[in-house]
């Protein structure tokens, strides 16, 4: 347990340099590095989840609804900050957790993966057809917002929201470990080893489930507002399958053992999407597909495991 | 909603079944005998429409009627290809591992066959509608309809339902499929060998897939993305039946087809969210699927 | 006049053809040591089964401090004060010894909402100390995973005894568990019961512990209790020892 305090250290130091240093590489990085962070911050979710033993192929559905609420405030209100932004991407993304949770937590294995399948998919039938509210498939433009207050050019505005996405990241990544060290944190755990001995301490697993649901539901509200403001628009392939199997997809790759697999996971697959997409033209998906099932087979305790057993030491628990 | 929308709605809902109930049974019953999602199940199913498509366009000029066998063989051709290389080399390397690592990889084939894809067959839309042209329309209850859509595609299903049946229950092959499902190790103590049961099993529902696309393929135009649609649209019949479930498949293919087609003339918007919001609602009530078992503890 | 823990009356099962209890009724005092001994597949840990909730009896009622438990799940009756140790240990093989105590103790005192980590809670030492008690304590860190049989069953009771509970079921305590220290755990085991008040039942084979440790005999026998009495009257009849003893 002390061996990992040092480590968050030394990957928030790694972290703050790439997001300060890289850009002055190429300024086409900024939205990149900002990207990674974002998505990290859902993909920590999944890890809550998977930390229970349980895979959520509809996660995205949250990562839709943070990204619509801050879209519709946009396209019914008018252009806010962003910090009233993340307020209500984290907010719709625990709402939606709570409601959908009640529901989801009784359930296991693949029938609990099917459930949030199912309830993701309603969620996104309805951006994509309901055209008059949503816009459909072209989805909704977000017009760039202020950031505390203070407005920005658009130059400015893309490195703001990059050091505010790194705050959000670190703040979460700090939280979620905590929260993953806590009394709460360790009966998640304890619900993928015996969830019958759980109960027979008189621990209610659905109501230690729900937390961790809810928590990761506004993870991935967060992220979505965050991607909203990011890519200024908002689209029902937000909320797609998909996008549910992406999050997933980085999860493993990361290393579904430790928080930080988010990032490692996140960092891997925007990078090689973005040069793949710019060198070999249409052939990113080919080669995140082929990396995946080498993960998969050689390396399920992904990449930070890897990193781990390099340093000699045990590799965190694979999914 | 007069009785030609009703009739029209009726046919719509009957053809577009056939078309889900092929792909979802064999999704099905590779859950059911490997407990594996196959995810790129809806690769398959995109592969049997191009490859058919490809080939009919190529013999149409020498004959119209050679794009029938042309549907078949692309079907059986991507198949057994495809879906034997698949189990074959790579998923017989995580068998007895993590349920949702074998899902994973079968996402990640979905995202290299989905690339090939565009590849392969590029991003402009793709018509070979000779298949359906050539038979006549008809006229049911007033209503014209194709004959391709009516008739032969609900035949297809239903020959595909009663074989399946018959080759599970009456031939040694189909009691040894059956035996694996229902307990894997004591059909290994026996003698039964799995690996050949899977290769099997795997082939017979990449087939089935691969020949919903390949009907499927005269009846629209050929974009990317058709397999996405489907393997989630199929994944939802299948859990609505219970994975694992045959003929379960065909009535839930019904349901929900029927009930698409009546949210298409009636409250458009509506359309793809009813197989979903179906889909929930059972899950609710019956996690195991309409006609599964129960066999989930819940606390 | 002591008071009535535990109380079943006329509990019923049935899997199938197979009758696991026909009729069950015994009463638990407070304050007891009470063996159940009874062949071996004859429905005695079905009957801790429907004890804690973990299955509805088809016929019945089991009552605690006077209150109907037989519909709750053992989550609540675990609330309640009733904590059950298990024939094959259940444990948390992801987590180390003293973290599965302290997810026991943080569960009995109600830490649920504190973001503190959980080897900081005010609980460890007494946990510490339970586990020195039960004979695990050099296993502390080790995770549940690695732990060889007996220290199994040694931490799955010191879980049961970590939420300080009025009564304790368990089943089998010290199969597992060498012949050597059978007694020596038993001893100290018996003595920290005493020492709480606790009320303990446990299933049992080894009839030299029962006849050392027990208050009370229950023989279970064809899915009910047969007879019950003190160890000396009950082990020395001669239906019981052909029946249950078997020679």
């Amino acid at each position: 347990m002390p061996r990992r305090l040092p480590v968050l250290v030394v990957a928030g130091i790694i972290g703050l340099a790439a997001v300060l240093l890289l850009p002055l590489l190429s300024p086409s990085l900024v939205t990149l590095l900002a990207l990674i962070l974002a998505k990290g911050i859902v993909v920590l979710g999944i890890i809550i989840l998977l930390q229970a033993g349980q895979v959520s192929f509809g996660h995205a559905m949250f990562f839709g609804a943070g990204a619509y609420a801050v879209a519709f405030y946009g396209r019914y209100v008018g252009t806010g900050d962003m910090l009233l932004y993340l307020l209500f991407g984290a907010v719709s993304g625990g709402v939606l957790g709570l409601v959908v949770g009640l529901f989801v937590v009784r359930y296991r294995e693949i029938f609990f993966g099917m459930l949030n399948l199912a309830f993701s998919m309603v969620l996104w039938s309805l951006l994509e057809k309901m055209f008059h509210y949503t816009n459909g498939a072209d989805g909704i433009r977000v017009a760039r917002p202020t950031i505390a207050g203070m407005a920005f050019t658009p130059e400015g505005f893309s490195y703001a929201l990059l050091y505010l996405t790194f705050a959000i990241a670190v703040a979460a990544l700090f939280i979620v470990q905590r929260y993953l060290e806590s009394p709460l944190g360790h009966m998640l755990r304890a619900i993928k080893s015996n969830e019958t001995r759980l109960e027979y301490l008189g621990v209610s697993a659905r109501r230690v489930l729900l937390v961790g649901y809810v928590v990761s539901a506004v993870l991935g509200g967060l992220g979505g507002s965050l991607v909203a403001a990011i890519q200024q628009i908002a689209t029902p392939e937000f909320a797609y399958w998909t996008k549910s199997g992406e999050f997933v997809f980085i999860a493993i790759l990361g290393g579904a053992g430790h928080a930080l697999g988010a990032f490692a996971g996140a960092t891997v697959f925007e990078f090689v999407r973005f040069y793949a997409s710019a060198q070999l033209a249409d052939a990113w998906q080919m080669i995140l597909g082929g990396v995946l099932i080498v993960i998969i087979l050689l390396a399920p305790a992904g990449l930070i495991g890897l990193l781990a057993r390099h340093r000699g030491a045990e590799p965190p628990r694979a999914a | 909603m007069n009785a030609t929308i009703a009739v029209l709605a009726a046919l719509d809902g009957i053809s577009y079944a056939a078309l889900v109930f092929l792909v979802s049974v064999g999704l099905s019953l590779i859950f059911g005998v490997m407990r594996i999602v196959n995810v790129a199940h809806g690769s398959l199913y995109a592969y049997g429409a191009y490859a058919a498509a490809t080939i009919g366009l190529a013999v149409a000029p020498i004959s119209p009627w050679l794009t029938y066998p042309g549907l078949l063989i692309a079907a059986i051709g991507v198949g057994a290809v495809i879906g034997g290389f698949l189990e074959r080399f790579l998923l017989r390397l995580v068998y007895g591992r993590d349920e949702a690592l074998q899902l994973l990889i079968t996402f990640a084939v979905f995202m290299i066959l989905d690339n090939l894809q565009r590849v392969i067959w590029g991003v402009q839309p793709i018509f070979a509608a000779v298949p359906l042209q050539l038979l006549p329309n008809i006229s049911v209850l007033g209503v014209g309809y194709t004959s391709y859509q009516t008739l032969l595609l609900p035949g297809v299903a239903i020959l595909t339902l009663v074989g399946l049946r018959y080759f599970l229950r009456r031939t040694l092959a189909g009691a040894v499929i059956l035996a694996v499902t229902e307990d894997r190790e004591a059909a290994t103590a026996i003698g039964i060998d799995p690996h050949r049961v899977f290769l099997t099993t795997f082939i017979l529902g990449a087939v089935l897939a691969a020949l919903g696309g390949a009907l499927a393929s005269p009846t629209t135009s050929l974009l990317p993305g058709i397999g996405t649609d489907m393997i989630v649209l199929s994944f939802a019949v299948a859990a609505t039946a219970g994975l694992g479930q045959i003929e379960g498949a065909a009535v839930a293919a019904l349901m929900i087809g029927l009930a698409r087609a009546l949210a298409i003339y009636t409250y458009p918007e509506f359309e793809v969210l009813v197989p979903y919001l179906i889909m929930v609602v059972v899950l609710l009530l019956r996690p195991q699927g309409l006609f599964g078992t129960a066999r989930m503890r819940r606390i | 006049m002591p008071q009535v823990l535990l109380s079943a009356r006329g509990l019923v099962i049935r899997f199938g053809g197979v009758i696991a209890a026909d009729g069950v009724d015994l009463d638990i005092v407070e304050g007891e040591h009470l063996a159940i001994i009874g062949p071996n597949g004859a429905g005695k840990t079905t009957f801790l089964n429907m004890a804690t909730g973990y299955l509805k009896p088809q016929a019945g009622r089991v009552e605690f401090l006077g209150e109907d438990i037989t519909a709750h799940s053992p989550r609540t009756i675990t609330r309640l004060g009733i904590a059950r140790a298990f024939q094959i240990p259940q444990l948390f093989l992801d987590h180390t010894v003293i973290e599965s105590l302290l997810i026991a103790a943080a569960s009995r005192a109600g830490r649920l909402t504190t973001m503190r980590n959980l080897h900081a809670l005010p609980e460890r030492d007494e946990m510490v100390r339970l586990l020195a008690l039960v004979g695990a304590d050099d296993v502390a860190e080790r995770k549940a995973i690695v732990l060889p049989e007996g220290k199994r069953k040694l931490v799955d009771i010191a879980m049961a005894l970590a939420l300080r509970p009025k009564l304790v079921l368990m089943d089998e305590p010290t199969s597992g568990v060498a012949s050597s220290e059978k007694f020596a755990i038993m001893d100290v085991l018996v003595a920290a019961l005493d020492a709480q008040g606790v009320t303990s039942v446990f299933v049992e084979h080894d009839m030299e512990v029962v006849e050392r440790y027990a208050d009370r005999v229950a023989v279970w026998s064809a899915g009910r209790i047969q007879t019950s009495g003190p160890p000396a009257e009950v082990l020395k009849d001669p239906t019981v020892v052909s029946q249950v003893i078997g020679i």
